[in-house]
């Protein structure tokens, strides 16, 4: 008779959720010790004189900061230059991106021509194509135009994006039918509407896309290498590989270039962590 | 609301005549028919409802009118001039949505502004404009918060706000209503009317509720499935409804529409339900005999019907009290009933018992079966 007594259930289920929350913290935390690690001993070491650094048992913590290894390497890798072409290529990379993808999302979004959701398709097929795959042709475009060692050459190539499309054209679906409507009657034309209405009621969508566009060409690697022979157009990724290979005696320095290249791309992602999270979920939430 | 209630209108008010008209127009979305032949004249200056139930393309012939959507076929035009490759922002016409349509990244100050600086308005005349929209729907106090710290009626007023803001020459509303709580409602459909006097502009009205139109329309158009059922004043669409989905759509509870065969009975003429025979007013019998037919719908308002031993014969299945008034629901035969409205102070049959009935002459409605189409 008494086989289905509901009181001896209450305790188990509180204690599974307990259970449950103490391994996800416990997998955060080791997820987040393994992600932030290297970041610490980058750190840690770029302060400490090298003899410390290859000191054994390692030391993994400072005693006597030597911030003078930042000053070094930002002058013999002469990082400032290096710097500002990050900060120029990167900047004009996101403002394309995000100015071709406003406009791209927008007719996918908003206009009515034909074939546009086969053209979408076409459009997010190109994601599927690795960057690895379309470098040669790109390499051999861009020698053609002659702008090998130039700014234009480091840009161009990302001025479009797919992902950005697909990620503003979710954003601008989420816009009510009556709210389109009732910008049609108010004189909206589309430009209007699309910089009043549109893009403002999708500014984390916006946003996100812009964080990661600067990210993403702030990073750069490959391409830069390629088609940069001289500091004047170098990137900050390239300057560094340069310090490590000149100054590979001096590890404090090494590490030290690495948190200043690395430190506009933490500033940015602290600053905007939010909004990222909130770009890129919210299109997946409203649907 | 509408402070200023009898002073005079601001300049800008004379505007040419908006006359409104829809000739054959039609409008598929793919398969299905949401606009079907539609044939309505709109008079200048006047309250016309579009009534219907959901899904007969009262939206849809609003936005026809508005230019957010193209006709299949057919003309609109406006005033003089034929406006079908006019677009929506140059009809001169205002449209309150459903759901307001605010922009909420906007304050209600920018939301009003829209259409005036779209419109390339000068800074100066915008505010005095704006100034003046807000003094009329008492949005003083909140022009400078936005959409989403307002409550339903504010943000509704809003709507209106921007609506007004522009002068259009004439008003389109969609179920503009439907969000208020039922006081604030009443309250509004009351400033909608006095709205309307004082603005003397051309509104068309789209909704379901049957009271709505009957209280705020000059006329009103009855849609079903597409296709417009009746125009005319509130009034005489429910006292002479054209078919019996306009009669049994207007009215509440709805009218009472049974088969019956009508026979001669000696000089005059009556018809034959189940329960009963009812005499027909010499007005009706002739007009009857001559759609020379013998079966026939009968339709009689439930207010019409009473119980005074008359000569349709029924049992009282249910007897429900809304407080001023009762509804008595009586079975004729096994599959027919009808409908009987008291006032809360007449007597009432008790359930079970069996009754007669009698339809008042003057108010019996004769609808041909095959066509539903009122035959009298
Ligand atoms: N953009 C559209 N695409 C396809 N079908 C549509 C579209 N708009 C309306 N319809 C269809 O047209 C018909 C009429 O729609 P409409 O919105 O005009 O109805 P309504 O009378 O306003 O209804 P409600 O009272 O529910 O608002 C419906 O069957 C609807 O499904
Ligand atoms: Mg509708």
């Amino acid at each position: 008779m008494a086989t289905n007594v509901p009181a001896p259930r209450r305790r188990p289920f509180r204690w599974q959720r307990v259970a449950t929350e103490a391994a996800q913290y416990l997998a955060l935390t080791v997820a987040a010790a393994v992600i932030l690690g290297p970041v610490y001993i980058t750190v840690i070491y770029s302060l400490q004189p090298v003899e410390k650094i290859f000191s054994y048992p390692p030391q993994l913590y400072v005693t006597d900061p030597q911030w003078d290894s930042y000053k070094r390497a930002f002058e013999t890798g002469s990082l400032g230059r290096y710097l500002i072409n990050s900060f120029v290529v990167s900047l004009a990379i996101t403002a394309g991106q995000v100015t071709t993808s406003v406009l791209a999302a927008y007719a996918f979004a908003f206009l009515r021509f034909p074939f546009r959701n086969l053209l979408f398709v076409v459009f997010l097929a190109t994601l599927m194509v690795p960057w690895e795959v379309t470098i040669i042709p790109n390499y051999q475009t861009i020698s053609t135009l002659g702008w090998l060692d130039s700014y234009q050459g480091l840009i161009v190539p990302f001025l479009a994006t797919a992902f950005g499309t697909f990620l503003l054209r979710q954003a601008f679906l989420t816009v009510p039918r009556d709210l389109r409507d009732a910008a049609a009657m108010d004189g909206y034309g589309h430009i209007g509407f699309m910089l009043q209405v549109a893009v403002p009621l999708s500014r984390a969508a916006v946003g996100a896309l812009a964080v990661f566009s600067f990210l993403m060409a702030w990073n750069q690697y490959l391409w830069p290498l390629l088609i940069t022979n001289e500091d004047e157009h170098r990137t900050v990724q390239i300057g560094l590989k340069a310090l490590v290979s000149a100054n590979i005696d001096e590890f404090n320095l090494v590490m030290a270039g690495t948190v200043i290249a690395a430190a506009p791309i933490l500033a940015l992602l602290v600053l905007f962590q939010k909004q990222l999270i909130r770009g890129l979920t919210s299109g997946a939430i409203k649907g | 609301m509408l402070k200023q209630r009898g002073a005079a209108l601001p300049d800008g008010w004379s505007k040419p005549m908006s006359r409104i008209e829809l000739r054959n127009v039609n409008k598929f979305f793919g398969d299905v028919v949401a606009v079907r032949d539609f044939n309505l004249e709109i008079e200048d200056k006047e309250f016309l409802v579009l009534l219907g139930p959901s899904g007969c393309g009262k939206s849809t012939a609003l936005r026809l009118i508005a230019g957010l959507e193209e006709p299949t076929s057919g003309e609109i035009i406006i005033g003089d001039d034929v406006v079908n490759d006019v677009e929506a922002k140059n009809r001169d016409i205002a449209m309150v949505f459903q759901s307001y349509a605010l922009y909420p990244h906007m304050t209600v100050r920018r939301n009003i502004e829209v259409p005036l600086k779209t419109r390339k308005i000068p800074k100066r005349e915008r505010d005095e404009l704006i100034a003046e929209a807000a003094r009329w729907l008492d949005l003083e106090p909140l022009l400078n918060r936005r959409p989403a710290e307002l409550s339903g009626g504010q943000r509704q007023r809003v709507a209106l706000a921007r609506a007004i803001v522009r002068r259009p020459r004439a008003f389109l509303m969609d179920e503009p209503l439907s969000n208020l709580d039922a006081k604030l409602r009443v309250k509004t459909r009351a400033e909608l009317v006095s709205m309307h006097r004082e603005l003397a502009r051309t509104f068309v009205y789209v909704t379901h509720d049957q009271v709505e139109a009957m209280t705020m329309a000059t006329r009103i158009a009855v849609i079903n499935d597409g296709a417009l059922q009746q125009v005319g004043p509130p009034q005489s669409v429910y006292e002479r409804p054209a078919n019996t989905f306009v009669a049994q759509f207007i009215g509440s509870p709805p009218m009472n529409v049974v088969r019956g065969t009508l026979v001669r009975d000696g000089e005059a003429f009556a018809i034959d339900v189940p329960g009963g025979r009812i005499p027909l007013p010499p007005s009706l019998g002739p007009t009857a005999a001559a759609a020379s037919r013998a079966d026939l719908l009968v339709g009689v308002r439930p207010e019409h019907l009473s119980f005074d031993g008359g000569p349709v014969r029924a049992q009282v299945r249910v007897v429900e009290s809304l407080g001023h008034e009762r509804h008595v629901i009586c079975d004729l035969s096994p599959d027919e009933f009808a409908i009987v409205r008291l006032a809360a102070d007449e007597p009432a049959p008790s359930v079970g018992d069996t009754v007669g009935l009698t339809a008042h002459p003057e108010h019996i409605h004769l609808f041909n079966p095959e066509t539903t189409e009122r035959v009298s």
